[in-house]
C-alpha cells in the first residue's frame, strides 16, 4: 500500500517554479530517499507536501486521500510529522522538555509515557532534559527535532536533510536510530545531500535535480549504478 | 543621583509592561508595532473616563489609603484593560490579519500601524482635547527620610508593587502554563510553531490580547506617575522600540533587561541633559544597540 | 477682487502641493523604487528648511542680537541655500545608511522616527543654534522685487513648479536607466539582485541619499516660502506622515502618482479643517484639526489594504535590456 503518492507536482515560490511535475511513492513501512544537488527542489518537495506551499499543478495522497494543499496543522493530526532542517527545527529559548511538550501540543493527555519514549530512543537528550535547547550540539538538536516530530507518533515521517552538519560517526548513529523507528513499523521519506549514507540506509529512492527526477529504483541498485555514483555521490 | 536611579526603575518597570507586549508581537508576528505608545494612550484615557464616570454617578470617590488616587481609578483598571485587550484584537484582525493572509510582508503592517497610531491619537484629541489631565487633583504623599537622600511617592510604591505584580503574572504564565510555553515557542520560531501544530491564529489573539492588556496598565501607571495627555504614548515609543531592540526579538528576558537599562539611562541622563532630550537618548541607546550587537542582549539568530 | 482672493488661496495651495510633491517624489526613490523605509522624513524637511534658512540670512548683529541667536548666517542668495541644503541632507541621509542598510528594513524605518525627533528637539532646545523654539523669521524670498507683494505668490509658485517639473523630468530619466534598473530590482527581489553582482549596498545608499537631497530642496522651498521655520512646524503627522500618505495614495513607485498623491492629500488636508469647522459644536473648534489626524490615518490604512498600489499604480517601465 502507498502511504504517500506525489503525483506530477508543480510548486515553487512566488513567481519562481522549482519542481516541475514531480511524481514519486513512499511504500507502507519503507524508507525512501530523494537525494540530489543544491537547488535541485528537495526542501521544496517536503514543504509542498506538508502543505507549507501549495501545489500548483498535480496531487499529493496520504493513504489514498487527497491531501493537496492541506495546511500543515491538519497533517499533523492525520499522522506525518515533519522534521525541517537545521538550525530552524527546535525552540532554543524552551528546554529538551519542553520542546518535546510543544511536540505534542495538540494532545490532552498526560505527555510523559510519550517523552519517555523518545528519550529511550534518545538517551542522549535524556541527560540533558532541563538544558536550554539552543545550548545542545548540532547532533543533540537534531536529535531532539525528531523527538518533537515523534511525540504525535506519525505513520510517516518526513526528514530534511538530517544529516547536514553532523560529523559521520553521529551521522551513522542518527541513521541507525531512523533505521529503528522504521523497524518499528514508521515509513520514513528523507531528504539528503548525503547521498551515499542515505542509500546505504533506504529501501527506495529517487534522483532530483533541477527540478526534475533524473533516476529512480531500489537504492541498492542505484548504489551500484555507475552513472549515478559519478554524477551524485562523487565517484569516479 | 540615587533619586534618578529610583525614578529610572520606576519608569523601567512602567515600559516592562510595554516591552513584553512589544517584544510578544515582534517575535511571533514579526511586526514593530507602531500603535503600541498610542494604544497605551488610550488606555489611559478609557480609565480617566471611567474615573469621570464614577464622579457623575457619585460613587467610589474616596481616596485609597495612602495613595493619591480614588478608588474609582483602582475600579477603572479592569475596563481599561479588557477594552484595550478587544481593541488590540480588533485592531489585528482589521489591519494586520488580512496581511497574514494574503502573504504581504510585514513592512506594509509596519506603515499601518503608524496611520492606526494617529488615528487613536486623533481620537483621544478630539474626544479629550489637547489639554493635560489628571486621575484626581489635590495632594500627592510622598515619604521623606529615606536613606540616600531618595524622595518616593506613596504612588510609587504601588506602581512599583502593580508593575511587578503583573510581571510576576506574566512569568508564571508564560513559565508554567501551556499556552504560556506556547507562546514562547511562537516567539521562538513561529515557523515551526506553525508545523507542530499549534493553532497559530488563535495564539495571535492571545499575544494582542495580553499586550493590550498590560499597555493600558502601563498608561494607566504613567498617568499616575506624571500626566495625562495625547502625546503621551507617542514619547514611550522610541523608548519601547529601544528597549526592545536592546532586549532582543521575542525575548521576555530581553524585554524586562532592556527595559529597567532604558529607565535608568533616561532618568540619569537628565543629569546632564534637559528632559526633553529623554527620546533622543533612548534613540542613542538604540543606535548604540544596532552598532554594536544588533541581536540585542538576548536575541536570537 | 473675489476672483483675487480665490486665485490667491488657490496659488498658495499649489505652491504647498507642489512642494510636497516634491517631498513624495523623494521618498518615492527611497520606498518606491528601492523598498527603503524613511520615516523621518521630518528631520530632512527640518534640516533642509533650516540649512538654507541659515545660510540665506546674514548672522544679527546689533539690537537685533538680542532676540534672535544663530550659529551661522552666510548671507548667501536663495539658490545658494538650497543647494546647501540638499547636500547637508545628503550627508545625513549618508550616515544613516551607513549605520542602518546593513540591517533589516524595520531598523532604518525606527532609526529614522528617532534621527527626525532628535533632530526637532535639538533644534528646540539649543536656541544657539537656530534661535531655538521661536525659530527663525524674515527668511529671504527669491526675486522678491520683480513684483508687487499682492502678487509674489505667483512668481514663487512659478520658482517651486520649476524644481519640481526639473526633478520630475530627471527621475524619469533616471528610472529608466541601468541606474534605476538595478534600484527597482532591489525592490522586487534583493536576492535575484545580488545574484547580478551588483553592490547591493552602495545602491541602496545612492537611493537614500538622492532622495534626501531631494527632499532637503523641498524643505528650502518651504523655508522660503512661509518665509518663518520653527521646530515645532517639523513633528510626524505634518513632516513625514503625510508625505507617506500621499505617496500610497497617489501610487507607490509612480512618479506621477506622487504628484497626483500630493495634491489630492493637501486638499483633504487643508480643505477637510474647513468644512470640519462648519459641522464641529461650537466650543470645540481647537479640537478640530485634530479630526484630519483620524481623516490621515483612515486614508493610509483604508488605501495600503484595500489597494497597496495606490490610486495609478506601479508603472510598468519598459527597459531595455
Amino acid at each position: 500500500m502507498q502511504i504517500l503518492k506525489v503525483e506530477n507536482v508543480i510548486s515553487g515560490y512566488g513567481a519562481m517554479e522549482v519542481l516541475h511535475g514531480i511524481s514519486i511513492e513512499v511504500e507502507k513501512g519503507k524508507i525512501v530517499s530523494v537525494i540530489g544537488p543544491n537547488g535541485a527542489g528537495k526542501t521544496t518537495l517536503l514543504n509542498t507536501i506538508f502543505g507549507i506551499l501549495r501545489p500548483r499543478k498535480g496531487k499529493i495522497l496520504f493513504k489514498g486521500e487527497d491531501i493537496s494543499g492541506f495546511p500543515p496543522q491538519r497533517l499533523v493530526r492525520m499522522g506525518i510529522g515533519y522534521v525541517p532542517q537545521q538550525p530552524d527545527n527546535i525552540f532554543p529559548t524552551l528546554t529538551v522538555d519542553e520542546n518535546l511538550e510543544m511536540g505534542g501540543f495538540i494532545l490532552n493527555e498526560d505527555l510523559r509515557p510519550r517523552k519517555e519514549q523518545v528519550y529511550e530512543l534518545f538517551p542522549d537528550i535524556a541527560d540533558r532534559r532541563r538544558s536550554r535547547a539552543g545550548d545542545l550540539s548540532g547532533g543533540m538538536r537534531q536529535m531532539l527535532a525528531i523527538g518533537r516530530a515523534l511525540m504525535l507518533e506519525p505513520e510517516l515521517l518526513l526528514l530534511d536533510e538530517p544529516s547536514t552538519g553532523l560529523a559521520p560517526s553521529l551521522v551513522d548513529a542518527l541513521f541507525e536510530r531512523i533505521k529503528m523507528l522504521n523497524e518499528r513499523g514508521m515509513s520514513i521519506l528523507l531528504v539528503e545531500q548525503n547521498a551515499y549514507q542515505a542509500l546505504e540506509l533506504s529501501d527506495w529512492a529517487y534522483v532530483l535535480e533541477g527540478g526534475e527526477k533524473k533516476a529512480e529504483g531500489a537504492a541498492k541498485d542505484l548504489l551500484e549504478d555507475k552513472e549515478i555514483g559519478r554524477l551524485y555521490l562523487g565517484r569516479r | 543621583m540615587p533619586s534618578l536611579i529610583v525614578s529610572g526603575i520606576i519608569l523601567g518597570s512602567i515600559l516592562t509592561l510595554g516591552t513584553i507586549g512589544l517584544t510578544l508581537i515582534w517575535g511571533v508576528l514579526d511586526l514593530f508595532n507602531c500603535a503600541h505608545g498610542d494604544q497605551m494612550t488610550i488606555g489611559a484615557y478609557i480609565a480617566l473616563a471611567t474615573v469621570a464616570l464614577f464622579s457623575r454617578m457619585g460613587i467610589l470617590q474616596g481616596r485609597v489609603g495612602p495613595f493619591s488616587f480614588s478608588w474609582g481609578l483602582l475600579v477603572a483598571f479592569i475596563p481599561a484593560m479588557v477594552i484595550s485587550a478587544i481593541l488590540a484584537i480588533l485592531i489585528d484582525q482589521w489591519c494586520y490579519k488580512p496581511l497574514r493572509e494574503r502573504g504581504i510582508p510585514m513592512i506594509v503592517g509596519f506603515i499601518i500601524s503608524i496611520g492606526v497610531a494617529f488615528l487613536l491619537r486623533g481620537m483621544v484629541y478630539v474626544i479629550w482635547g489637547a489639554d493635560y489631565y489628571f486621575y484626581s487633583k489635590g495632594v500627592r504623599p510622598t515619604i521623606t527620610g529615606l536613606p540616600l537622600g531618595i524622595t518616593l511617592r506613596t504612588d510609587e510604591i504601588f506602581i512599583m508593587v502593580v508593575a511587578w505584580g503583573l510581571l510576576a503574572l506574566i512569568y508564571l504564565f508564560i513559565m508554567k502554563t501551556k499556552m504560556g510555553k506556547a507562546l514562547r515557542a511562537m516567539a521562538d520560531n513561529p515557523t515551526l510553531a506553525g508545523i507542530t501544530g499549534i493553532d497559530t491564529e488563535r495564539m495571535t489573539i492571545w499575544v494582542w490580547a495580553i499586550a493590550g492588556a498590560l499597555i493600558a496598565v502601563a498608561g494607566i501607571l504613567w498617568g499616575i506617575e506624571a500626566q495625562l495627555r495625547p502625546e503621551m504614548g507617542w514619547l514611550f515609543l522610541l523608548p519601547l522600540f529601544a528597549a526592545v531592540i536592546l532586549g532582543g526579538q521575542g525575548s521576555f528576558t530581553g524585554a524586562l533587561v532592556g527595559s529597567m537599562i532604558l529607565g535608568i539611562v533616561q532618568q540619569v541622563s537628565t543629569a546632564w541633559l534637559l528632559p526633553t532630550y529623554k527620546p533622543a537618548v533612548a534613540f542613542m541607546v538604540m543606535v548604540l544597540t544596532l552598532l554594536l550587537r544588533p541581536q540585542g542582549i538576548f536575541g536570537r539568530r | 477682487m473675489e476672483i483675487m482672493g480665490i486665485l490667491s488661496f488657490l496659488v498658495s495651495f499649489a505652491i504647498m502641493a507642489s512642494i510636497y510633491a516634491i517631498f513624495a517624489l523623494g521618498l518615492n526613490v527611497q520606498w518606491g523604487y528601492t523598498g527603503l523605509l524613511n520615516f523621518g522624513i521630518a528631520g530632512f524637511f527640518a534640516i533642509g528648511a533650516y540649512t538654507s534658512a541659515l545660510v540665506t540670512t546674514p548672522l544679527p548683529t546689533g539690537p537685533l542680537a538680542d532676540y534672535v541667536r544663530q550659529a551661522i548666517g552666510l548671507n548667501q542668495p536663495f539658490l545658494v541655500g538650497v543647494i546647501a541644503a540638499a547636500i547637508v541632507c545628503g550627508i545625513l541621509a549618508a550616515l544613516i545608511g551607513l549605520l542602518t542598510l546593513r540591517l533589516r528594513a524595520g531598523y532604518l524605518a525606527i532609526c529614522t522616527i528617532g534621527i527626525a525627533e532628535s533632530i526637532r528637539i535639538f533644534f528646540n532646545n539649543e536656541p544657539w543654534l537656530a534661535n531655538g523654539p521661536q525659530g527663525l523669521v524674515g527668511l529671504p524670498q527669491p526675486l522678491r522685487h520683480l513684483v508687487p507683494p499682492a502678487y509674489y505668490n505667483f512668481l514663487y509658485l512659478g520658482i517651486v513648479l520649476a524644481f519640481l517639473l526639473l526633478i520630475y523630468f530627471a527621475l524619469e530619466r533616471g528610472i529608466r536607466s541601468p541606474w534605476g534598473r538595478v534600484l527597482r530590482a532591489i525592490r522586487e527581489d534583493e536576492v535575484m539582485a545580488d545574484a547580478d553582482g551588483k553592490n547591493i549596498f552602495l545602491f541602496k545608499l545612492q537611493a537614500l541619499v538622492v532622495g534626501a537631497m531631494i527632499m532637503g530642496v523641498a524643505g528650502a522651498l518651504y523655508a522660503h516660502f512661509t518665509a518663518a521655520i520653527q521646530p515645532g512646524l517639523f513633528t510626524p503627522m505634518f513632516g513625514t506622515f503625510i508625505i507617506w500618505t500621499m505617496l500610497t495614495v497617489g501610487g507607490t513607485g509612480n512618479n506621477k502618482g506622487a504628484i497626483l498623491g500630493a495634491f489630492l492629500v493637501w486638499a483633504l488636508w487643508s480643505w477637510s479643517t474647513y468644512f470640519i469647522l462648519k459641522v464641529v459644536p461650537p466650543g470645540l473648534e481647537t479640537r478640530a484639526p485634530f479630526i484630519r489626524y483620524i481623516l490621515i490615518g483612515l486614508v493610509l490604512v483604508i488605501v495600503l489594504l484595500r489597494r497597496p498600489r495606490g490610486i495609478i499604480g506601479e508603472e510598468r517601465y519598459v527597459s531595455k535590456f
